[in-house]
C-alpha cells in the first residue's frame, strides 16, 4: 500500500512501489486528465507538478513520492494557471487536445518561475512537450499573451 | 459496396445532387424535446440495405440534432473528431441556420446508420472521415437540419402565441414576437416536435451569416481540452473493466507458434493471458499490471511467412525498379520521346522517401463490452464505423445491428484510425471474446506497440527527368513512382484501375503546369509492411518530388521559381492566384537580410490549393532553422476561418517534422524505432512563425485538414538549396545534410 497526496487529497492505493505515478493517477485514483503518450519521458503528455515542479509522471514512481504533493490538471489553481487556461481558450490553442494538460502544466511552471520568458526561454522550457497536431505556433503566442496579462 | 466508395479519399469529389434527393427532412419527439434529421425515402437505393439506426430502430429517421427541454442543442456528427475541428464546423452549420446560442451547442459523434450518415463525398455508401471531406459532406445536410428545426420552433411558438410565424424572430437562441413574448428553445422543443416537418427549407443567404465565415468564432470545445475534462478512448472506464496490452508479432506476417504465460499469471493484477488472431493479450486489472505481465511472457514466433527484408534492401530494389520501364501509366500527354528529342537541356533526379508513422499522441486503443442481451458495444476512434461494425459482428457471431459504436474523440489520428481491417477495434473484440466476454476490455497500445504496428505512409522512390527547349520552356516531363499501394489487396482494391492506385500518384499525375509532353508511370511493389494513408496521402511525397524538381528546372532555365511556375499556369487559375498572394505577402521580390533564404511550393490536394513560402536562416556550418512560413490558401468558403488557419499552421508543423527528421526503418524485417527518442516529430524549438492568408471565395468549402501539409517540404528544401547549395532528394533531410 502506498499513500499519495494528489490535489490536496490523500489516497491510499494498492500499488507496488515501482508503479509509475501516471498509472496510479489514472487507473487507481481515477483522474484522467493526465495523459499517457510515450511511457519514457519523451513527450510530456503526463506532466504533473511534484511539490510545485513539473515532472513526467510516467517516470516518477509511487514508492519515491509518499511525502510529496502531487498536482494534476484537475487540481491546478492560482492566477497563473487560470490566466493560461483562459488565454488557451481565447486563442483556441488545442486541436485534438490530448497533450494540452501536459502543455499547461509546463507553461504554468514556466510563467511561475519566469514571468517574462523570451522565445528562447519558451523553447527551453517547452521542447519536452510534444504536440503532434503542432499547435506550437499558438502555444508560443499563448505564453506571451498570458505573460502580458499577468504583468498587468 | 465498399470498393466504389473511396474515390474521394484520393480525388476531390463534389457532392452529387442525386445523393441529396434520396433524403427528406424528418423529425421526432425525443426525451421531452425535438430531434431533427432526415428520413431516408423508401424508394432510394440506400434504403434497400438494412443497417441499424442509432437509437431509432423503429423508423428510417435519423437525427442530425436534438434540442432538449433545457434548450441545449446537441449536434450529432457523422464526422469523427480527431482534432481537426470537424465537430466545430458541423456545429457552426447547425447553429447558423438555427440561430442558436453558440454557448448552448454541444456535439456528439454518431455511427450506425450509413443511410443517413454516409459520406456524400464517398458516394454515400459508407460513413467515414477522411480525404478532408467533413465539410463537403455536411455543408448542405447539416444546414438544412438546422433550418428545419428553426422553422418547427417558430411554428410551435406561433401556435402557442396565436400569431403568424412570419412575425416571429429567432436570435441567439431566443424565439421572440413584437408583442414582447419570448422564450428559449427549450420552452418550444416538445411542441415543435408535433409541428409539421417542412418539406424543404430555405437556407440563409451568405450576407445573413453570423457564424459561418466569422473569424472571431471560438471552438466550442477548447475549454474542456484545456482543463483535462475532454474524454478520449483511453479515459473510458466501465464497471469491472479490465485493461489489456498486446504482444504483437515482431515482424509483419509472423505468427504465434507457442507462448509461456506462467510467470505472467503470477504478476499481481494480471487476470489472464490469452491468444488472439492478432497476438497475445495480457489482461489485467490496470495498465501497469498488464505491462509488467507482458514483460514476463515468452513467445515463440513462426516467422515463415514474415517480411524479412530491411530498409536498405527495399530501397535498392526500389531504385532498380525506378530505372526500368514503369508497370503502369498514370498520365500520358503528348509524345515524351519527341519532347526529350527537342530539348536542349535534360536534367534528372531520383528521390527517396521513407516509411512514416502517424504517431498520434493517443496510442491506439478501443474498449469492447458484450451485454447480457447479446449486443456488443465498442468505444473507440471510429473513423470507418460501418467497417468496424461489420467486422466486429462477424467475430462475435451477431448481426451488425447488434453492434453499437460509441464514437470517442481521439488524441490525433492523421489517417491512422481509418483502417480496412479494424485493427485495434477488432483486437478489443477478439480479446473480450478470448476471455469469454466475462468483463469489458480496454486494449491500450503502448507507444512502442503503436509505432511498430505498421500502417505507415509507404516508402517511395521517384525518378524524374525533365527537358527544356532553347527558350527555357519545359517541354518534357517524366516521373516514375515506385512504391507500395495503399488500397490494393484491401477492401478498396476496386479503386485500383489499370494497375494504378490513385493514392500512389495523386499530386504527381495532376500537375497544373502546361507541359506538352508528360508521362507519369507507376510501379507498385509487393512488400509485407502494412501501409496506410497519412495526412495528405500521396501528396506527402508527390508534391515534394514535383515542386523541388520544378525549382531545379527553373534554375536550369535561368528563371525565378515563381515567375517560371506562373509562366506555365493560366493567370486566373487557383494555383496562380495563391502563388501570387503568397509572393505578395512574403515580399518575394524584396531582398532578404544576410543569412536568410526563401523557397516556394504550391500544391493542390482534396480540392484545395495551398502555396507556401518558407524563409530559412542558415550559416556556413550548415545549421539552419525555418524561421517563417507564409501560406496562401484557396479552400473555397472558409466556414471557420480561424480553424482553417489552425489546420494550416498545424499541417506545416506536421509536414516539417516529417521532412526534417522522421523515418521508420527496418532491419531484417524488424522496425528499428519504438518511441519518440528515435522517431522525432517536430518540437516547439523548430516551429516557424506562420502566417496564413485565406483567399476570399464563394465556392463551396473544400478540404483543409490535409492541404496545409504538402507544400512545406518542397518550400523548405528549395530555400535550403539556396542556403546550402545542396539539393535534398533523400528524406528525411538529416540523411542528405549529414551525408
Amino acid at each position: 500500500m502506498v499513500t499519495l497526496t494528489i490535489n490536496g487529497n490523500q489516497h491510499r492505493i494498492d500499488a507496488e512501489p515501482d508503479m509509475p505515478l501516471l498509472w496510479a493517477i489514472r487507473d487507481l485514483v481515477g483522474l484522467t486528465g493526465t495523459k499517457f503518450g510515450c511511457g519514457m519521458a519523451q513527450c510530456g503528455a503526463c506532466t504533473v507538478l511534484l511539490d510545485g515542479a513539473p515532472v513526467r509522471s510516467c517516470q516518477t514512481f509511487v514508492g519515491d513520492i509518499e511525502n510529496a504533493k502531487v498536482t494534476t490538471i484537475e487540481g491546478l489553481t492560482g492566477k497563473v494557471a487560470e490566466t493560461v487556461q483562459t488565454v488557451w481558450t481565447e486563442l483556441d490553442v488545442p486541436q485534438c487536445g490530448y497533450c494540452q494538460s501536459g502543455q499547461i502544466m509546463s507553461v504554468t511552471d514556466l510563467l511561475t518561475t519566469n514571468p517574462k520568458p523570451t522565445d528562447d526561454d519558451i523553447d527551453a522550457a517547452m521542447t519536452g512537450n510534444l504536440c503532434r497536431c503542432a499547435t506550437y505556433h499558438r502555444i508560443r503566442a499563448g505564453i506571451h499573451e498570458a505573460a502580458k496579462r499577468l504583468e498587468a | 459496396m465498399i470498393p466504389k466508395l473511396m474515390q474521394s479519399l484520393v480525388l476531390p469529389v463534389v457532392a452529387k445532387e442525386a445523393s441529396r434527393r434520396q433524403f427528406m427532412l424528418g423529425a421526432l419527439a425525443a426525451g421531452g424535446g425535438l430531434a431533427v434529421g432526415f428520413q431516408v425515402l423508401a424508394s432510394s437505393p440506400a434504403a434497400a440495405s438494412e443497417t441499424a439506426p442509432d437509437g431509432n430502430k423503429a423508423s428510417a429517421f435519423t437525427p442530425y440534432l436534438t434540442i432538449d427541454s433545457d434548450g441545449k442543442v446537441m449536434v450529432l456528427s457523422s464526422q469523427f473528431e480527431m482534432g481537426q475541428g470537424s465537430y466545430n464546423g458541423l456545429a457552426t452549420l447547425v447553429a447558423e441556420e438555427l440561430d442558436a446560442d453558440w454557448q448552448s451547442i454541444d456535439v456528439r459523434g454518431v455511427a450506425g446508420n450509413v443511410k443517413a450518415y454516409g459520406n456524400v463525398a464517398f458516394g454515400g455508401a459508407i460513413q467515414g472521415t477522411g480525404g478532408s471531406t467533413s465539410m463537403v459532406t455536411s455543408w448542405e445536410r447539416y444546414r438544412k437540419a438546422g433550418a428545419a428545426a428553426r422553422a418547427m420552433l417558430v411554428a410551435a411558438a406561433a401556435s402557442e402565441w396565436g400569431v403568424q410565424p412570419a412575425e416571429i424572430t429567432v436570435e441567439n437562441g431566443v424565439v421572440a414576437h413584437s408583442s414582447g413574448k419570448s422564450g428559449g428553445f427549450g420552452a418550444f422543443a416538445a411542441k415543435a416536435a408535433a409541428m409539421p416537418v417542412p418539406t424543404d427549407v430555405t437556407l440563409k443567404q451568405p450576407g445573413d451569416w453570423k457564424l459561418i465565415g466569422n473569424p472571431n468564432l471560438k471552438r466550442f470545445d477548447s475549454a474542456r481540452k484545456t482543463n483535462g475534462t475532454e474524454q478520449y478512448t483511453i479515459d473510458v472506464k466501465l464497471p469491472g473493466m479490465l485493461t489489456a496490452v498486446m504482444i504483437h508479432p515482431p515482424m509483419f506476417g509472423a505468427k504465434v507458434k507457442s507462448f509461456d504465460a506462467a510467470a505472467a499469471r503470477s504478476v499481481k493484477g494480471v487476470v489472464d493471458v490469452v491468444e488472439t488472431p492478432r497476438g497475445i493479450a495480457v489482461v489485467a486489472e490496470h495498465m501497469w499490471a498488464a505491462i509488467k505481465g507482458r514483460d514476463a511472457v515468452t513467445v515463440v514466433w513462426d516467422e515463415t511467412a514474415a517480411e524479412k527484408r530491411g530498409t536498405a534492401e527495399l530501397m535498392t530494389m526500389y531504385k532498380d525498379l525506378a530505372d526500368k520501364a514503369p508497370a503502369a501509366i498514370a498520365r500520358k500527354d503528348g509524345d515524351i520521346d519527341k519532347g526529350f528529342a527537342g530539348a536542349v537541356k535534360v536534367i534528372e533526379a531520383t528521390f527517396e522517401f521513407p516509411y512514416l508513422a502517424h504517431s498520434a499522441m493517443e496510442p491506439l486503443n478501443a474498449v469492447a463490452r458484450k451485454n447480457d442481451d447479446g449486443t456488443l458495444e465498442i468505444w473507440g476512434g471510429h473513423q470507418f464505423p460501418d467497417v468496424y461494425q461489420m467486422l466486429s459482428s462477424q467475430i462475435v457471431g451477431i448481426t451488425p445491428d447488434k453492434v453499437q459504436l460509441h464514437v470517442m474523440k481521439t488524441g490525433g489520428s492523421f489517417g491512422r484510425r481509418a483502417v480496412f481491417d479494424g485493427d485495434v477495434v477488432v483486437e478489443a473484440v477478439h480479446v473480450a471474446k478470448a476471455i469469454g466476454f466475462r468483463a469489458p476490455v480496454k486494449v491500450q497500445w503502448t507507444r512502442e506497440d503503436d509505432m511498430r504496428a505498421g500502417r505507415y505512409r509507404p516508402s517511395y522512390v521517384h525518378k524524374l527527368k525533365a527537358g527544356i527547349d532553347a527558350n527555357g520552356k519545359l517541354v518534357a516531363w517524366n516521373n516514375h513512382v515506385v512504391g507500395q499501394s495503399i488500397m490494393a489487396k484491401t477492401a478498396f482494391d476496386g479503386m485500383v484501375q489499370n494497375g494504378v492506385d490513385p493514392t500512389s500518384v495523386e499530386g504527381a499525375n495532376n500537375l497544373p503546369y502546361a507541359i506538352p509532353n508528360q508521362t507519369v508511370g507507376l510501379t507498385t511493389t509487393d512488400v509485407g509492411v502494412p501501409v496506410l494513408w497519412w495526412r495528405s496521402v500521396g501528396s506527402t511525397h508527390t508534391a515534394f518530388a514535383a515542386e523541388t524538381f520544378i525549382d531545379e528546372v527553373a534554375e536550369a532555365a535561368g528563371r525565378d521559381p515563381i515567375e517560371y511556375r506562373l509562366s506555365m499556369l493560366e493567370p486566373q487559375s487557383r494555383h496562380a492566384v495563391v502563388l501570387k498572394l503568397a509572393a505578395e505577402k512574403a515580399g518575394w521580390t524584396k531582398p532578404l537580410p544576410k543569412g536568410r533564404f526563401r523557397g516556394v511550393a504550391v500544391a493542390e490536394s482534396f480540392g484545395s490549393v495551398v502555396a507556401q513560402i518558407a524563409e530559412v536562416s542558415a550559416d556556413s556550418s550548415g545549421s539552419f532553422k525555418v524561421e517563417r512560413v507564409v501560406a496562401a490558401v484557396d479552400c473555397g468558403l472558409a466556414v471557420n476561418p480561424d480553424q482553417v488557419r489552425a489546420q494550416v499552421e498545424g499541417g506545416i508543423g506536421f509536414g516539417l517534422g516529417a521532412i526534417l527528421g522522421e523515418e521508420i526503418t527496418l532491419t531484417a524485417g524488424k522496425v528499428d524505432q519504438g518511441n519518440f527518442d528515435m522517431y522525432t516529430p517536430l518540437r516547439i524549438d523548430a516551429m516557424p512563425a506562420v502566417e496564413v492568408h485565406i483567399l476570399a471565395s464563394t465556392n463551396p468549402p473544400s478540404g483543409i485538414g490535409e492541404p496545409g501539409v504538402p507544400p512545406i517540404g518542397p518550400a523548405v528544401a528549395n530555400a535550403l538549396y539556396k542556403a546550402l547549395g545542396k539539393r535534398i532528394r533523400v528524406l528525411p533531410f538529416t540523411k542528405t545534410l549529414n551525408a
